[in-house]
């Protein structure tokens, strides 16, 4: 069994930042797993400019980011980037399993940043299951990653960011989408987002819901319908649209399987997609030896996952190197970014999650009854 | 409402341009931003100095007005692609509406495409004056929309005839 200082879980924009800064602030001794053959997480199918600090890539495409993160990567050739290797458990002794090449490997870390991610969330509607429903993921897998488009007319089921985003993305790509709908009273993701597809002709239907797929074999159609401020069904208002594919974009939920397994004290936080590690403002748990950041913290965007990786790698160089002072100010400069960013109305769920999750001793309680470790 | 359709209600749009005389003066941008979001490189953006510099991230942009010169730079900054910028005099007759563009094929120089408005609506027809692609602009183009110039206030997306 090989040991390392640090090792990171998911190559996304947390799992790069945090490899990049823990290397740049001098552990040499790090592991970087990564389940898809490639780096860069959801940046690589992110065709749109990102939103944030001009200093943090705002401005900047997200595939344009992956690649930059992959460059920087590249430079520290002393980090062990592990391509297609899956992390398989965490176990009571605090060694990380994963499979690799067809094979079996245990690593003992002193510290493991969980940088996982998330998954998107199903809705439940008659017929979901008919081919040409898909999550707004696999849509963005298809259409930006191999240049395939899903379908010739689409339904989107949400106005969040991702919906939104989604929807644009595949007007460029010549479909056409015949309507956005949000079960909420209000767009949920930004409005200039919402705006720009709107001036495109496209219909964004707030308090409607979708009834059930139409088809046989495959998508023919999808039933719509309003609701009313109770979210209950305005009767006489259903109606049918002819489309072949339906995408779900109705919202995300942090991958914490990881946590769990490593004894994390965890916590239902809705505002945060559901349940996450109960954190320090370091971003460790209540596991000492496990930090979390970016999505599998809880549900935010990129520019916060990167911050939140750097986070996580400043407090384990803090836990392993002996010279600290100028990682003291780095923690300060880090943690001060990251509250400018959610500091405005759009990161009020945020900051209301984050409340809930600091790390106290009846976070969580209410939920799970087993007894925590550390 | 803008938050329940995506189209900004018109005392939301009226507060965003500038005074009618501005207009008449010569190119000016306009910024269709109005919700708070964590979002400056306008800021950074604009070589004058125009914008006002952010406080907070997630302040809405101010732009004097006075000190724009309309050159557009901001235009394909904006992520949100809310930038506009309108030349109420740009010839005798005509006025012109520089629009952010992320669709391919690009529309070619002199073609006449319908004029859309905030809501997607067909509200008359335009002449693509220019189109700018520069490697600077980073992939949004921007289209130099020729129209009648009471209809720069309206215009702000275009269809291109289907072929």
């Amino acid at each position: 069994m090989k040991k390392c200082d640090l090792a990171i879980v998911g190559g996304g924009p947390a799992g790069l930042a945090a490899a990049i800064k823990a290397h740049e602030l001098g552990l040499k001794d790090i592991y970087l797993l990564e389940r898809d053959n490639f780096l860069g997480g959801q940046l690589v199918k992110q065709t749109h400019q990102f939103f944030g600090s001009h200093k943090q890539f705002a401005g900047t495409r997200g595939i344009d980011i992956a690649e930059i993160f992959k460059e920087k990567l590249a430079k520290r050739e002393e980090i062990k980037v592990l391509k297609g290797a899956v992390a398989q458990g965490y176990y009571e002794d605090d060694v990380l399993g994963y499979s690799y090449n067809n094979s079996f490997y245990k690593l003992k870390p002193k510290r493991t940043i969980l940088a996982t991610g998330a998954s998107e969330k199903m809705l439940a509607f008659p017929n979901n299951d008919l081919p040409g429903i898909y999550g707004a993921g696999a849509v963005q897998t298809l259409m930006n990653q191999y240049g395939i488009i899903p379908g010739e007319d689409i339904l989107m089921v949400g106005a969040g960011n991702i919906g939104l985003i989604v929807a644009y993305q595949l007007l460029q790509a010549g479909v056409k989408v015949k309507a956005v709908i949000e079960a909420t009273g209000s767009i949920g993701g930004y409005a200039v987002h919402a705006s720009k597809i709107r001036r495109a002709g496209i219909p964004i239907l707030t308090n409607h819901t979708i009834r059930e797929a139409k088809g046989k074999e495959e998508v023919e159609g999808a039933v719509i319908q309003e609701l009313d401020d109770d979210w209950q069904l305005v009767a006489g208002t259903a109606r049918e649209l002819a489309v072949d594919t339906i995408c779900l974009a109705v919202g995300l939920t942090p991958k914490v399987d990881l946590a769990i397994q490593a004894g994390c004290q965890m916590a239902y936080v809705a505002e945060l997609g559901g349940d996450v590690p109960v954190r320090d403002d370091c971003l460790q748990t209540s596991n000492p030896r496990v930090y979390i950041a970016g999505d599998s913290a809880g549900i935010e965007e990129a520019t916060a996952a990167i911050l939140e990786g750097e986070l996580a790698a400043i407090n384990v160089a803090q836990d392993i190197l002996s010279d600290r002072k100028e990682l003291i100010a780095e923690d300060k400069t880090t943690r001060e970014k990251l509250k400018a960013l959610r500091k405005g109305p759009v990161g009020e769920h945020v900051r209301k999650g984050l409340n809930k999750v600091r790390r106290n001793e009846d976070a969580g309680k209410d939920r799970y009854s087993r007894s925590w470790k550390g | 409402m803008l938050e329940k359709t995506g189209i900004p209600e018109a005392g939301k749009v009226k507060n965003s341009l500038p005074s009618k005389e501005r207009l008449k003066e010569g190119p000016v941008a306009v910024f269709e931003c109005f919700t708070e979001i964590p979002c400056d490189p306008c800021y950074y953006s604009c070589s004058i100095g125009a914008i006002k510099e952010f406080e907070d991230i997630n302040d809405l942009p101010e732009l004097d007005f006075a000190a724009c010169t309309g050159c557009g730079k901001c235009i394909a900054n904006c992520p949100g692609l809310a930038i506009f910028v309108l030349d109420y005099n740009y010839s005798e007759e005509e006025g012109v509406v520089r629009i952010p563009y992320e669709y391919s094929p690009l529309p070619e120089e002199g073609e006449k495409v319908q004029a859309l408005d905030r809501s997607g609506e067909v509200v008359g027809e335009a002449r693509v004056e220019k189109v700018q692609n520069s490697k600077s602009q980073d992939k949004t183009a921007i289209i130099w929309l020729a129209m009648p110039r009471e209809q720069i206030l309206t215009v702000r997306n275009f269809k291109r005839g289907e072929d």
